[in-house]
């Protein structure tokens, strides 16, 4: 008979506690939200269980003397370069439950991430690079389908455009905060993205779990999402916003749905999602009213019809083998937007297995969709947006030169402030009060505070953006937009040049 | 005082259509009249009531999506998403419907005289004083209430234009159900039955409920209501709300 499930006997890190300056003051007991640390009360001291830490170092942060250091645990297996220690564990998890692996944030696996191999170019001699602190540099970017020509008419008062131009979803910079459904994060955080992305003027996606009163006069600045649960979707709901986005996939787990566990779901949350407190939500793979593209065009023209044509309507998918032709397919059926997430994106959370192994990287889908849709003559039919692991302003403006219009940043965001991506998102006791519910937890981020760091972040990066693009003598990022020529391969076999569209370094 | 408004849709492409329905409501009309209706889509879509439709033909998709509060009466059969995402409102179709009827629905009722297409009432919810009902007077196809979590459907298996020995409901009946009942007057075979669910008579509360409906729904199309109630109703709900609450270890 085991004393313990294996599982827990070999654990991932080890709490290091210097006792000489430990002043057992419990803070560390109160920070933990996985009762690592306790108190011991008979040999009244603070002590911890390394079997219970989950790496998020928010004790090591609020330590008062700095006496605790979290580590990876030095406990070796033997080497084996096909039994990882993080494959056996898998399996000892297995073998106790039974269970289907599970996770949060997005794919820390070793696959290829090609932004890393992917180099900007830079004015030199022959064109002048433009110093952006002191000359105009425009980031400003429409979404939303543009005509395929313009016409005017002469006035008084000199031209004036007759095309008649649809709805467009302005944003002073090309970036968005990505879909994070109320209930996945809490409503300090989603009214954190609501207050800085109506500074910014940029948007923020509320994913699928409905919007909360406080945040509809917000509106000119949220997207409001559509996915297959339908939670929190009603009129007002989907007027409420400046675009509407329907999910399909999510690169994080291409293929299957979502299931915010009942824990999650308290009052407030059971509100704006309109499901009972307790009761598990669950988002169906698919939408159960969408099996083909005439479905989806049904869903498209259902919304556009609710709203009025007066917004943009997206439509996101997962970066998968065909997302070519799907995405023909979505800008067919009347999308103004086309939403790719790669394989990298985050989530609150995915199916292990599938999280890490099915997909593709979304630098590959994103300029083979931009290929198909210009080889179609369609590209200016509808907006291209990615979203998926994008970590600096470099990778951004990477992908726009790749041919994306705008970029979803969710876990940049994130991290910005104070994830550190333990990955326990999923057990709804997110010890930096991001990815909980909990009261106690999550007044430990403050909106006001949360949107001063989400604004720095991106005022950062659009400062960012600018030089690089003035280092390209570039004074617009419409001009880099698939403009791939200012891209080059480092290290990449000839096929992924080619699907790339980049030359290599040195060409 | 009820505002009358009669619209031709014959020849009109939905989107025209929509708009002049939407114009009448933002005038104040009460009661609308569609006549010669030919499958043009999204009728009635977000209307908030108290508006009263009237259809004569065959509305087209999506009928009464988002809707709220409107009553709609259709007087023929309907197509694909009848009160697809509906919030609140009414629904009467005075014949058959197709695929996905209710689907997401929260709130309100849709009564169907005959039968009812496949994957009907999937994902309706309840919440707070909102129980939406589907009362379909025919036969259903597969998937039946999946998803469901919240709400009722009450299946008669009497007015059916189906092969007699074609049973009352298809295959994963309630597949996925967390929450919410399907009341089926007749025989429900067990293998048609989704996982985690239970298969019951019903209680004299059930059968107040069914009542309530089913004299509502006689009354819609002219039936007699002690005729439904003295067949034999059965129940299927779930075990769990929480189907998938153990299914899972966490990782890192």
């Amino acid at each position: 008979m085991l004393f313990k499930p294996i599982s827990q006997n070999f654990s991932d890190f080890v709490i290091d506690r210097e006792n000489d300056r430990c002043i057992n003051c419990e803070v560390c007991v109160r920070q933990c939200s996985y009762e690592a640390h306790y108190w011991d009360d008979a040999r009244q001291c603070v002590s911890h269980d390394h079997t219970k830490c989950v790496g998020c170092h928010r004790c090591e942060a609020f330590c008062p003397t700095g006496c605790l250091t979290i580590k990876k645990n030095p406990a070796d297996f033997r080497d084996n370069a096909l039994w990882t220690p993080t494959y056996m564990k898998h399996v000892y998890k297995q073998g106790d439950t039974g269970g289907i692996l599970l996770s949060g944030m997005g794919s820390p696996a070793d696959k290829p991430i090609y932004w890393d191999n992917l180099q900007l170019d830079a004015s030199q001699v022959t064109n002048p690079s433009i110093d952006p602190l002191r000359e105009p540099m425009e980031l400003t970017t429409y979404l939303g389908s543009k005509p395929d020509k313009v016409s005017f008419e002469e006035t008084s008062d000199g031209p004036k455009l007759t095309t008649k131009i649809g709805p467009q979803l302005k944003l002073n910079y090309p970036l968005m905060f990505s879909a994070m459904s109320f209930g996945s994060i809490n409503l300090n955080l989603h009214k954190a993205m609501a207050m800085a992305a109506t500074e910014l003027g940029i948007a923020y996606n509320t994913g699928e779990g409905g919007l909360h009163p406080d945040l509809y006069k917000y509106g000119n600045n949220t997207i409001v999402q559509v996915a297959s649960g339908r939670f929190g979707v009603h009129k007002d709901y989907l007027n409420a916003g400046s675009a509407v986005e329907i999910k399909i996939g999510q690169g994080a787990k291409p293929g299957i749905g979502g299931h915010l566990p009942g824990e999650k779901i308290d009052e407030e949350v059971s509100k704006t999602r309109m499901c009972p407190v307790g009761s598990d939500a669950i988002s169906p793979a698919p939408h159960h009213d969408i099996y083909s593209i005439e479905d989806l065009l049904q869903l498209i023209y259902a919304i556009k019809e609710s709203t009025e044509y007066k917004v943009p309507v997206s439509v996101k998918i997962a970066a998968v083998h065909n997302a070519p032709a799907i995405a023909s397919g979505i800008v067919r059926a009347g999308a103004d937007i086309v939403v790719i997430d790669g394989f990298r994106g985050g989530t609150g959370a995915a199916p292990t297995m599938i999280r890490d192994n099915v997909g593709i990287p979304m630098e590959l889908a994103l300029a083979a969709v931009d290929n198909r849709l210009r080889d179609e003559g369609i590209r200016n039919h509808a907006s291209l947006v990615v979203a998926g692991g994008i970590r600096c302003s470099a990778d951004a403006i990477k992908a726009i030169a790749l041919g994306a219009d705008a970029i979803y940043i969710g876990t940049a965001a994130l991290v910005s402030v104070g994830c550190t991506l333990c990955g326990r998102c999923y057990t709804g006791k997110c010890p930096w009060g991001i990815a909980t519910n909990e009261a106690r937890l999550k007044k430990r981020q403050n909106p006001e505070v949360a949107a001063k760091r989400l604004a720095n972040l991106v005022r950062a990066w659009g400062h960012e953006i600018q030089e690089m693009l003035g280092g390209m003598g570039l004074n617009s990022i419409e001009s880099l937009r698939g403009n791939r020529d200012k891209l080059r391969g480092l290290g990449l076999n000839e096929t992924e040049l080619d699907i790339l569209g980049v030359k290599h370094a040195g060409r | 005082m009820a505002k009358k408004c009669t619209l031709d849709a014959s020849g009109v492409y939905y989107r025209q259509l929509n708009e002049q329905i939407r114009e009448a409501v933002r005038n104040g009309a009460t009661e609308i009249e569609l006549d010669n209706v030919r499958g043009q889509r999204y009728i009635g879509n977000s209307i908030e009531g108290p508006v009263h439709f009237t259809i004569h033909g065959v509305p087209g998709q999506d009928l009464a999506m988002f809707m709220r509060g409107a009553t709609v009466r259709v007087e023929g059969n309907a197509q694909d998403g009848v009160g697809n995402t509906m919030d609140d409102g009414e629904i009467q179709i005075n014949g058959m419907a197709g695929d996905v009827l209710g689907y997401a629905m929260r709130g309100g009722r849709i009564l169907v005289r005959q039968d009812v297409g496949y994957r009907v009432g999937i994902h309706m919810k309840s919440y707070m004083e909102k129980q939406p009902v589907i009362v379909a007077g025919g036969k259903a196809g597969d998937f039946l209430g999946e998803y469901m979590a919240g709400g009722a459907i009450i299946l008669l298996g009497m007015d059916s234009t189906m092969d007699e020995k074609a049973p009352i409901t298809g295959r994963s009946l309630g597949t996925g159900m967390h929450a919410g009942i399907i009341y089926i007057r007749g025989d429900v075979p067990e293998y048609q039955l989704g996982p985690g669910l239970q298969l019951e008579a019903i209680t004299e509360e059930d059968a107040a409920f069914i009542r309530s409906h089913v004299e509502d729904w006689a009354e819609a199309f002219g039936k007699d209501a002690e005729e439904v109630m003295k067949g034999e109703f059965k129940k299927i709900t779930p075990f769990s709300h929480r189907p998938y609450g153990n299914m899972y270890v966490g990782t890192n």
